[in-house]
């Protein structure tokens, strides 16, 4: 019996020559990350449990993006205070701690630091994001943080595997983040838990690492551990690597999954998650019409250079509905400033857009365009449950950047196809 | 690594989530202890003020879904509870849980042969055996044992951390 995509990293890390579901295996992470929401908490429980060097400070990353700048006065300032305490008592690498330059996840992967066929893991959920360059990294909590941190291990149940077969190529107007929102709509909110998302098949090839990376961050709404691809020549050349040397994270043909899903994408129309559920998934053609008062384009699922790409193709020569308020966030300052050199900031500033500097902002709660009561956003963030964006009577309209794009320019829900 | 557990069992349904074990609206109470005078006060009142050390839980399928508190491992191992039974755990209880001070033991079968109050053994790595009847279980790595032995992943890492300074 051959090994799922997962059993293969976790044997790898762990130094085993055999796995099967249900196993607990102790891995050795290659990294961690904690970023400014949990800084504070992290410095107490070291604190608690005496821990005065860390097993391999060269390993951690901080990620001050949640809290920065600062918009509560004394209680945010508190989390950029704990973050740098972090980094100086436990002597963590100065190019290691990343103060506004961007949102963690998408540092994670950028800065090469969650490499394929590694075991990574974080304080935060949508840590499942770098499995889109065949990474296995689950989210952890504070207190298991800290011991990981201390003792360099963390143990992980080997989880059942769901396999995604993919074929064709997207129709005009669809994208990576339609097929995570119909895979949503099939298996619903719960139906990853626990598990391994794998993704094969044909049109792989067809998906840049943004998209991979789109994907394996939303799959975390199925409750999924972990949503991997399998390594290529798109991941090599991305992270500048010999093939050789990571063609090894793939699953074998006869590895044994719970179930298969599988998917053509040409058959995939533009779909929204509607108000308030990640599953509550309508094809945007029955929601067309429907007037909006902010369009949000950023965040750890859609902030990427392809992402504003696809919305800047949209936008150019255009301008948004006067009512709307347009809002774009580049996901890190690497993307802001290559989106300046392609025009696309151009694009967009002269579309009528307010241009955000690199963080989590509105996806999660926090500055800028915080929603009032009946008020409604068409977000490419990757949750919309209640109150994530403003009130609790604001709703919230997941969707991919170009469905935002052509929603900003029509001031209601629009599709993007046959539009370019 | 052996460990042989025995005591009273408390019988639990399938899907038993975190606002079960101890409700959101507890979770701001200053200390586990006053928390745990709470735990399942919706679904067995009793449980609290009658649970003894070394009583164990068997639940059915998804033991400790729903929201990701630590608090809810935590306010079932303030009573003494060392350890859980249950067809399968949802994933963050499932950690939380060992990180607590709870051994967790799969097992498919047993639920259907006790009841209430009967005695269960469990053997670690070995077999859970009640009414005469015995179940295979589950593997678990002498690492996550050393953990529950320990009192739960704080003391545990105290513990390392003081063997450093030695």
């Amino acid at each position: 019996m051959g090994y799922t995509m997962v059993e293969k990293i976790l044997m790898h890390n762990a130094g085993l020559d055999t796995v099967k579901t249900g196993d607990i295996v102790i891995t050795k992470p290659d990294m961690f990350m904690v970023h400014d929401i949990y800084t504070p908490y992290l410095v107490d429980v070291l604190k608690k449990m005496g821990t005065k060097e860390l097993e391999n400070p060269h390993k951690l990353t901080v990620v001050f993006d949640h809290c920065m700048p600062t918009a509560v006065a004394n209680n945010d300032s508190i989390h950029y205070q704990a973050g740098i305490e972090l980094a100086e008592t436990w002597k963590l690498d100065k190019e290691k701690i990343h103060i506004g330059e961007g949102i963690c996840h998408t540092i994670m992967h950028e800065k090469r630091y969650a490499l394929p066929g590694t075991v990574v893991t974080a304080t935060d959920s949508h840590t499942t994001t770098y499995g889109g360059g065949g990474c296995f990294c689950s989210g952890i909590g504070t207190t298991e943080m800290a011991a990981a941190l201390t003792t360099g291990e963390l143990w992980f149940k080997v989880p059942e595997a769901i396999k995604v077969v993919l074929t064709g190529s997207f129709a005009d107007g669809s994208s990576a983040k339609d097929l995570i929102l119909q895979i949503l709509s099939d298996i619903k909110s719960d139906g990853a838990q626990y598990k391994s998302m794998e993704f094969v098949g044909p049109a792989i090839k067809e998906l840049g690492m943004d998209a991979r990376y789109t994907i394996a961050n939303m799959a975390l709404e199925a409750g999924a551990k972990c949503a991997l691809f399998p390594v290529d020549e798109i991941t090599a050349k991305y992270f500048d690597m010999e093939l050789d040397e990571i063609s090894w994270v793939h699953p074998d043909e006869d590895a044994e999954y719970e179930c298969i899903l599988e998917y053509d994408l040409s058959k995939l129309e533009p779909l929204m998650a509607c108000p308030q559920g990640v599953d509550n998934v309508h094809p945007v053609s029955e929601v067309l019409g429907q007037k909006v008062h902010e369009v949000y384009i950023g965040s750890c699922t859609n902030g990427s250079l392809d992402d504003l790409a696809v919305a800047a193709s949209y936008l150019e020569g255009k301008k948004v509905a006067p009512h709307v308020r347009f809002i774009v966030a580049p996901a890190t300052n690497h993307i802001y400033k290559e989106a300046i050199k392609k025009g696309y900031i151009k694009t967009f500033v002269e579309s009528g857009a307010i241009i955000i500097h690199p963080c989590c902002g509105l996806c999660c709660g926090m500055p800028y365009g915080l929603m009032a009561d009946d008020e409604i956003i068409v977000s490419t963030a990757n949750r919309n449950f209640i109150g994530r964006m403003g009130t609790k009577k604001t709703l919230i309209y997941l969707s991919s950047p170009a469905v935002a794009a052509v929603t900003a320019i029509k001031g209601h829900i629009s599709s993007p196809a046959n539009m370019n | 690594m052996e460990l042989t557990l025995t005591g009273k069992i408390w019988k639990f349904p399938d899907d038993v989530d975190t606002d079960t074990i101890i409700p959101g609206k507890r979770g701001t109470l200053p200390t586990i202890e006053e928390m745990g005078a709470y735990c399942f006060e919706h679904l067995r009142p009793e449980f609290a003020s009658s649970v003894k050390p070394g009583d164990i839980l068997v639940g059915g399928k998804n033991f400790g879904c729903g929201s990701s508190r630590e608090q809810a491992p935590a306010c079932i191992a303030v009573h003494g509870v060392k350890c859980i039974i249950a067809k399968s755990f949802a994933r963050i209880f499932f950690r939380n849980a060992f990180n607590s001070g709870i051994v967790l033991i799969e097992c498919d079968g047993i639920q259907e042969n006790c009841e209430e109050g009967d005695i269960v053994t469990v053997e670690v790595n070995k077999a859970v055996t009640v009414n005469g009847k015995s179940y295979p279980i589950s593997q678990i790595p002498d690492n996550l044992l050393e953990i529950v032995k320990d009192g739960g992943l704080l003391e545990h890492c105290k513990k390392i951390n003081k063997s450093k300074e030695v």
